[in-house]
């Protein structure tokens, strides 16, 4: 596809919070083109760290999205902008993938005030903090008050994900008892609030007993990590919820646990970016590679690492 | 991050119809070329619509009627779409629609018209035709 991206407009249109500006600025990062930096270096520091940034992960269909929509409309009634970034795998084999989180949360399609963007992970090399990052604080810098990332909680990539958060809901729901107890302990440690969705379903109270006996196990029980039940599909259980994100977030601000997430998520977006810059300059480096000069392959990555540095 | 620039089309069903196993399969043999598909599901409005495609960002709009009212939704969609101020996000419609309104819908900005009979390729290499710019 031709390039063809007009970045002032792109940089002025999201200065007025226009809706096309930001998901076109969220493009630019996404494909990595040409003006990005000066894009980034436009947004708007105070409005960042004014945002709230709150993680949702945990195992397929659990109900992740519909809680998504439910939290968005909660936060509205507050007269908040929010943001959401709804994170899906990409197919292994053909690189794209199916984004369908929206289904659940088309009711906020017309309001100004919300911004939804699905993110395809894309297969990139160090998962998509990079990207995602960039999008959260898009977002934010338009006036967001909350940014929230739902993303499938399955493996290391998604871990990653949620640790760009101030703070991370894990969700499950009754029936997943097996699926908890093999989860990695990698996904309930980043966990901040525990909920049970579906808890209409019956089991619900032993899904909470049974996770409340797995974090004790673990040690990783404190006086937030209680177990939230809700029904995300009637709207039962959100202001609790939201009750207790708002009342962890503060405490993280006032015990300065969220300034260091964020300086550990900054490390891992300039980490992501970096490797992402010398994939492509290795790529190309391999794709350049005459037949006739091939050598042993370690000394062959040497020579290109050594030139980099050089060039620098 | 490196330069990937995806094809992103959004696939959705306006009216009032319920069945959206035509969209579906068209959504998954989009991934399976390599496609990233924003699925709204059904029953959306055309301005629902064109606000979830600026959102996203696609290229492509993908709209599956079978109630047959395309002659009043499709062009509804290409139309909320220039209101919205986006008018380059091509309009690409599938379903069962009689011959002769083919070329009603065309005039209306309509880019393209897939019928139940339009074999997969054809199909893909539309909407790959509608993403270029
Ligand atoms: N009974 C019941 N169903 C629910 C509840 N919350 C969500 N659902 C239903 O569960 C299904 C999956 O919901 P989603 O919100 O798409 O779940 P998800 O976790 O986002 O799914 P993925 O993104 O595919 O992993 C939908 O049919 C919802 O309507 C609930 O509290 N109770
Ligand atoms: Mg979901």
């Amino acid at each position: 596809m031709p390039v063809n991206v007009d970045i002032e407009k792109i940089i002025e249109l999201l200065a007025k919070r226009d809706a096309r500006g930001i998901a076109k600025a969220i493009t630019l990062v996404e494909d990595n083109l040409p003006g990005v930096d000066r894009l980034l270096a436009s947004l708007n520091p105070k409005n960042i760290d004014a945002c709230l940034v709150v993680g949702i992960t945990g195992p397929p269909g659990v109900g992740k999205s519909t809680l998504t929509g439910e939290l968005v409309a909660l936060f509205r009634s507050q007269g908040k902008r929010v943001g959401v970034i709804a994170v899906d795998p990409s197919s292994p084999l053909s690189g794209g993938a199916i984004l369908g989180d929206r289904i659940r949360m088309m009711e906020h399609s017309l309001d100004k005030d919300v911004l939804l963007r699905s993110m395809a992970a894309r297969g990139k090399l160090g998962g998509i903090c990079g990207s995602a990052g960039a999008a959260v604080r898009i977002m934010a810098s338009s006036g967001c008050a909350v940014v929230i990332i739902e993303t499938v909680g399955v493996g290391q990539s998604e871990v990653d994900i949620v640790q760009l958060a101030d703070l991370t809901l894990m969700v499950t729901a009754p029936g997943m008892g097996d699926d908890v107890q093999a989860m990695k302990a990698g996904i309930l440690e980043v966990a901040d609030l525990i909920v049970i969705n579906k808890a209409d379903h019956p089991g619900a109270d032993s899904a909470a007993l049974d996770m409340e006996a797995v974090l004790k196990e673990r040690g990783i029980a404190n006086s937030f990590t209680k177990v939230h039940k809700t029904i995300a599909s009637e709207g039962k259980g959100i202001a609790e919820l939201v009750g207790q994100i708002q009342l962890l977030a503060d405490s993280f601000l006032e015990s300065g646990e969220r300034h260091k997430r964020r300086l550990k998520a900054h490390d891992m977006e300039v980490f992501d970016w970096a490797m992402e810059m010398l994939k492509t300059v290795v790529e190309k480096e391999i794709a350049d590679y005459s037949a006739e000069k091939r050598q042993d392959p370690r000394l062959k990555a040497n020579g290109i690492l050594s030139q980099i540095m050089k060039n620098e | 991050m490196s330069d990937v620039r995806k094809m992103r089309v959004l696939i959705a069903k306006p009216g009032l119809d319920g069945h959206d196993r035509g969209a579906k399969f068209i959504a998954r043999a989009l991934r399976d070329h390599g496609f990233e598909v924003v699925y709204t599901g059904i029953r959306r409005t055309p301005e629902e619509i064109a606000a979830a495609a600026i959102q996203e960002d696609v290229a492509v709009v993908g709209l599956s009627s079978l109630s047959g009212a395309h002659l009043r939704l499709f062009p509804a969609v290409v139309e909320a779409l220039r209101k919205a101020d986006a008018a380059d996000i091509r309009v690409i419609g599938g379903g069962v629609i009689p011959d002769e309104d083919i070329p009603i819908l065309k005039d209306a900005g309509i880019k393209e018209i897939l019928t139940p009979g339009t074999p997969v390729d054809q199909i893909i290499k539309a909407f790959e035709d509608a993403c270029e710019r």
